[in-house]
């Protein structure tokens, strides 16, 4: 039962003509922003923001002219333009190319249009915060990063956007760099995106060294000429670049820590944009992920083991953005099940992707909504009873709520639950042991969700003392949460209906499953079971939002000790090595050339000096040093 | 044709400045630093003219030049130069007039004479553009010897805290690989002919045995320079004690001709060994990627670190010239330019942060952005430059030699890429060592650190960041230049590239 794809001809991009000549500009103009309002300084602290929200509304309003531009043509294939020589070196030649085809565009409308109104909101929730120009210009940064990401027309390219979404969001999560854990945080997440990254740029090697390309149409049309073992290999390294960006198991970790920055933030990089960047790269990437069943099949276990992971904690955490954060990381593996599945599901992830884009944001923003209005307070338990002070917050929230767990007619209904359908239809036993997971995933995410909900707007008050008169945020904040909202109510049936025809140029015509009204019905069920469970608890009051804490809910609070085994399969080991090598390079090594120095220069009284009372260390070093050195042969000569 | 002398011109006139500035009295010490800067730009707008009458499709070596000087051996003053020494030129040009600028007030801390500073400056400039210039292997080796004595001068009498240790340290390694060096320069005087001319050497043939010792005594001299594992340890002992700005001509120049020399002599002249000690000269490479950066995040001092850094990037360079292949090549020379205007700008930028510290160890930074916001941010460009992010000119190097490895070899290609990560590390975690996290209390009792960036420290950094900038993004200006040197140099070797494998399956790819 293996949906099969056909691409009907093969992939070729026309050059842009009219108004699509000029597309590079969606990049442009949010980058000479950028540059603006971080070479400005002060000067600009005034207008600074509002040159930021102007650049990125700009940039939405040419996503749509070039998104009707392109709707209008009759090869919808895409279009592709040069802009110059990146990097011409024998045979390997690097453009500055851009590519505008269906899927690119869909998702400049997306970072543009949620981007622009996180930019809007960002305006009121950043007022009083001395660095505003600073963070405008780091949010422009990362769109125009974002873009450049998307709209690339080969993997260098790609590559290029990718690390510069990774710096942007850097900046971002440790925009408060006095703090130790901002600054922590904003390392740890640039680390983890570069072992991913690491990962990405060999499998572009590999691409060159094969193909002797890096350009997409070209490897495209030349997958077939890959062996297997090659294509699997380039789909699982470039799958180890889509985890880092993604946060999907094993390089997770980092996401819910990017909280430690401003809520404006953790929405735009958590809903909207830069966490859906491995799934545009195996999107993208589709041709090779389809020539190799080996790869897929990874990619549906990561998926469907990170939306469990996520879950299991989101249930688990009292500070409202964790919960949001991991609830992302649980729903960027239900996009990581379908792109995996692929066929039918390519579509289905995407329009998942686009819906989750905007309740997930109008969730985020609805939680820095509440912390303005409660003195920046984060934990669930002291919120409660908030809705008569809050109530836009509370109705967008709500709505986003219900959009995520997926309860019809909102949008999460009808783009998550064909992912767990196609899942089923997954052959031999491996499709019920995913479509299973993502069930059992449903009713959890109804859990810690309904119990988000109602420990922050229901129940009785918790607050701490200092709250006195928490109120509703400025107008600038609740309007783009209406406008979400809106969204998370409406963008599921009408993206259902569309976005798959839309992406047809791209992933070709995909066999439809039909429905399956068995798993819908209990899907339903068991998302209701887990909203009337978390109501249940947490509707009464204070002593059960302070849950006790068993061996499972303790485990899950330490984000099930992958932090724990990082620290000590990583951290630590990596510690001593460079302590011991310190030691080493100071003592032996140096102490050892250091003699031979002494003796060859006549025996300065100096050099001799330092190197008495160390034969040990010599001895120590001349080992460790030709081990090395035979390490590094054999490496060499493996070749 | 121009048939202006560029190349003696270079190398002389900054000698000449040198003069000039020694003999102008020491208590003036403002003129004296104009003067220097001065004469310092006016070599750099020569060397610009070079650079426009550089023909990059033209034949390999330009602008020769041949005064005979010692005829019963047949040392002559022959000057020419490549794509390859054009860059690397260009970059000492530019450089100078920056360290200058930067040193503005370094040599007032010192005991010793301000105008005898800037002299060494010029002198070292005029001595490194003369090794790169050189096109006679006797003159390349006296100016490869001559460049240690005005470093010497600058570590051990300008330096920071233990820098007579250093600068002994040194000059006594870089005279032992050249003692080697020296060796191999007579023996190869002896087969090849009676000649030093680098043209003609390039033909001459010699026994396998013969060749690979000639190939080992250059080798040696250069991997101490360079330097490679594990003739390391005398670099970060000098960069941490040189003051800023020697430093960065120290690790961002001089260290080049290390690799330099392996492109432009061990590859042509010795095409066989050097295809026999390739992969020792990889591995010696391979390791060293890895090694200094597990170093360098060990460091506690800021200098030792940029240091150490240096090496696990000379180490890319090192690895991209023993793969024999264009793109590798081609991004290990562009690499030695890319990291001399990074790992310079780096330096100066430490030496800011030092200056107003007063005191290079990590331990008493922290929070610093708070006292130092402008300078904090040059100094995280800095070290993202360092890192090689996309954007930054450095990127484009590491992405070519690496991409330009793995189609030779992966397993080296796969390990070296692992060192982008070390990388993060250990500029991350130096960045949030000194500026980020809880300002440390100290600081606040230090006036210096609240000094904001001077319109010279601007102008010293400026030009840096705008052309790794600009760099970054169209690097092919540069990349003309020295694809067609590199293809020439790879021709000697007798080595082109690999067609894609297109099927070939490679399974330790896959982890």
């Amino acid at each position: 039962m293996q949906p099969t794809t056909s691409l009907a001809e093969a992939v070729s991009f026309a050059s842009p003509s009219g108004a699509l000549s000029s597309f590079w500009l969606l990049i442009a103009i949010p980058l000479v922003s950028a540059a603006i309002l971080l070479l400005a300084g002060r000067r600009a602290d005034k207008w600074g923001h509002l040159l930021g929200v102007a650049s990125v509304g700009v940039a939405f309003v040419l996503g749509l002219v070039y998104f009707f531009q392109l709707h209008g043509m009759n090869n919808r294939q895409g279009v592709s333009l040069n802009l110059f020589q990146f990097m011409p070196v024998g045979r390997l030649r690097v453009d500055f190319g851009l590519l505008y085809d269906p899927l690119s565009a869909m998702f400049v409308l997306l970072i543009t249009g949620v981007g622009f109104l996180i930019h809007l909101y960002a305006v009121g929730y950043m007022e009083h915060d001395p660095g505003r120009r600073r963070f405008f210009g780091y949010f422009n940064l990362f769109v125009a990063a974002m873009l450049l990401l998307v709209l690339g027309n080969n993997y260098v390219m790609l590559y290029f956007g990718w690390e510069g979404v990774g710096l942007a969001s850097y900046l971002l999560i440790s925009f408060w760099y006095l703090r130790p854990s901002a600054a922590t945080a904003g390392k740890k997440a640039f680390l983890m995106n570069r072992v991913g990254d690491a990962g990405f740029a060999i499998g572009i090697f590999l691409l060159f060294a094969s193909l002797g390309t890096v350009q997409y149409d070209q490897v495209f049309n030349n997958v077939n000429k890959l062996s297997a073992g090659t294509v699997t290999a380039v789909a699982i390294l470039l799958l180890v670049g889509a985890c880092g960006k993604s946060g999907q198991f094993p390089l997770q970790a980092w996401l819910p820590d990017a909280m430690e920055g401003p809520t404006p933030v953790s929405a735009l990089i958590h809903a909207a944009t830069m966490v859906t960047a491995g799934v545009y790269l195996i999107a993208r990437s589709h041709p090779i992920f389809d020539a190799s069943d080996a790869a897929k099949t990874v990619v549906v276990c990561v998926g469907a083991l990170t939306l469990l992971i996520g879950c299991v904690i989101g249930c688990a955490k009292d500070d409202i953005k964790r919960v949001l954060a991991w609830s992302t990381v649980s729903q960027i593996g239900y996009m990581f099940l379908g792109v995996g599945l692929g066929g039918v599901a390519y579509a289905l992830a995407l329009i998942h992707l686009l819906a989750h884009g905007f309740f997930k944001a109008g969730l985020f923003l609805g939680s820095g909504s509440v912390m303005h209005g409660m003195n920046d307070q984060t934990d669930m338990r002291r919120f409660g009873g908030l809705r008569k002070y809050m109530p836009i917050t509370w109705a967008t929230t709500g709505l986003g709520y219900l959009a995520l767990i997926g309860i019809p007619p909102l949008s999460g209904f009808f783009t998550k639950e064909p992912i767990i359908v196609a899942a089923y239809h997954h052959e031999g036993w491996l499709g019920w042991v995913l479509g299973t997971a993502a069930l059992i995933g449903s009713g959890l995410t109804a859990f810690y969700m309904t119990r988000l909900f109602v420990l922050t707007f229901h129940g009785p008050k918790r607050w701490t003392e200092d709250v006195k008169h928490p109120h509703e945020s400025p107008k600038i904040m609740t309007i783009p949460l209406i406008v979400l909202a809106v969204g998370s109510v409406a963008a599921g049936g009408l993206l259902a209906t569309s976005v798959v025809g839309w992406l047809t140029p791209v992933f070709g015509e995909q066999v439809e499953h039909g429905e399956n009204w068995w798993v819908t019905g209990f899907t339903i069920l068991v998302t209701l079971a887990g909203v009337g469970l978390a109501w249940a608890l947490f509707s009464k009051g204070t002593a059960l939002a302070e849950q006790p804490a068993g061996p499972v809910v303790t485990a899950a609070r330490n984000n099930l000790y992958t932090d724990a085994f990082n620290e000590a399969v990583f951290e630590m080991p990596g510690k001593y090595l460079t302590r011991a090598l310190v030691f080493l390079d100071n003592r032996g090594i140096d102490g050892l050339v250091n003699g031979l120095a002494a003796a060859v220069g006549g025996g300065s009284g100096r050099l001799r000096r330092t190197q008495t009372g160390f034969v040990r260390s010599y001895a120590m070093s001349i080992l460790g040093g030709a081990l090395l050195v035979v390490a590094a042969m054999l490496a060499v000569t493996l070749g | 044709m121009s048939t202006f002398p560029f190349l003696s011109v270079l190398t002389v006139a900054p000698a000449v400045g040198g003069l000039v500035v020694a003999l102008l009295p020491k208590d003036k010490p403002a003129l004296v630093k104009r003067v220097a800067f001065v004469w310092s730009v006016a070599v750099f707008a020569v060397a610009v003219a070079m650079w426009v009458a550089f023909k990059a499709g033209g034949p390999q070596m330009q602008f020769r030049e041949s005064y005979p000087w010692i005829p019963t051996w047949g040392v002559r003053f022959t000057f020419a130069t490549d794509g390859i020494a054009l860059v690397m030129l260009a970059l000492i040009a530019l450089l100078v007039p920056l360290v200058i600028l930067a040193s503005w007030h370094d040599a007032e801390g010192s005991r010793r004479s301000v105008p005898l500073y800037f002299a060494l400056i010029l002198f070292l400039e005029s001595t490194m553009i003369g090794v790169f210039a050189a096109a006679d292997v006797f003159l390349f080796y006296v100016f490869f010897e001559v460049m240690l004595v005005p470093m010497y001068f600058l570590i051990g009498s300008y330096g920071g805290q233990q820098r007579q240790y250093a600068a002994v340290k040194f000059f006594l390694y870089s005279l032992a690989g050249g003692l080697f060096m020296l060796a191999a320069v007579v023996g190869l005087w002896v087969v090849g002919g009676h000649t030093f001319d680098w043209q003609a050497l390039r033909h001459a043939t010699f026994a396998t045995g013969t060749e690979r010792w000639l190939f080992l005594g250059f080798f040696l001299a250069f991997a101490i320079k360079a330097p490679f594992f594990p003739f390391h340890t005398w670099l970060p002992d000098a960069g941490g004690a040189a003051p800023a700005g020697a430093a960065a001509l120290l690790v961002g120049v001089m260290d080049k001709v290390g690799t330099f020399g392996i492109l432009r002599y061990c590859l042509p002249l010795f095409p066989n060994a050097s295809k026999y000690f390739a992969p020792l000269g990889m591995a010696l490479a391979l390791v060293g990627v890895v090694y200094a950066a597990l170093l360098a995040i060990g460091q506690k001092d800021l200098k030792r670190l940029v240091s150490y850094t240096s090496i696990a990037h000379f180490g890319f360079i090192g690895i991209g010239i023993f793969a024999f292949t264009t793109q590798a090549a081609s991004g290990a020379v562009l690499y030695m330019f890319n990291h001399g205007l990074a790992t310079g700008l780096l330096f100066l930028v430490v030496g800011m942060l030092v200056a107003r510290r007063g005191s290079a160890l990590i331990g008493d930074f922290g929070g610093a952005g708070r006292y130092a916001p402008v300078l904090a941010g040059v100094f995280f460009f800095a070290g993202m430059a360092s890192l090689a992010l996309p954007g930054t000119s450095p990127f484009v190097s590491e992405f070519l030699v690496l991409v330009g490895t793995f189609t030779v070899n992966k397993t080296v290609a796969v390990i070296a890429t692992l060192g982008i990560i070390l990388a993060a590390g250990y500029v991350l975690w130096m960045y949030q060592r000194t500026i980020q996290g809880t300002p440390n209390p100290a600081l606040e009792q230090v006036e210096g650190m609240k000094r904001r960036l001077s319109a010279r420290e601007a102008v010293v950094v400026t030009p840096l960041i705008a052309l790794i900038l600009v760099l970054g993004f169209y690097p092919k200006p540069v990349l003309d230049v020295i694809n067609p040197a590199v293809k020439a140099t790879l021709s000697d070797v007798g080595k082109s590239d690999p067609a894609p494998t297109a099927v070939a399956v490679n399974k330790e790819a896959g982890k």
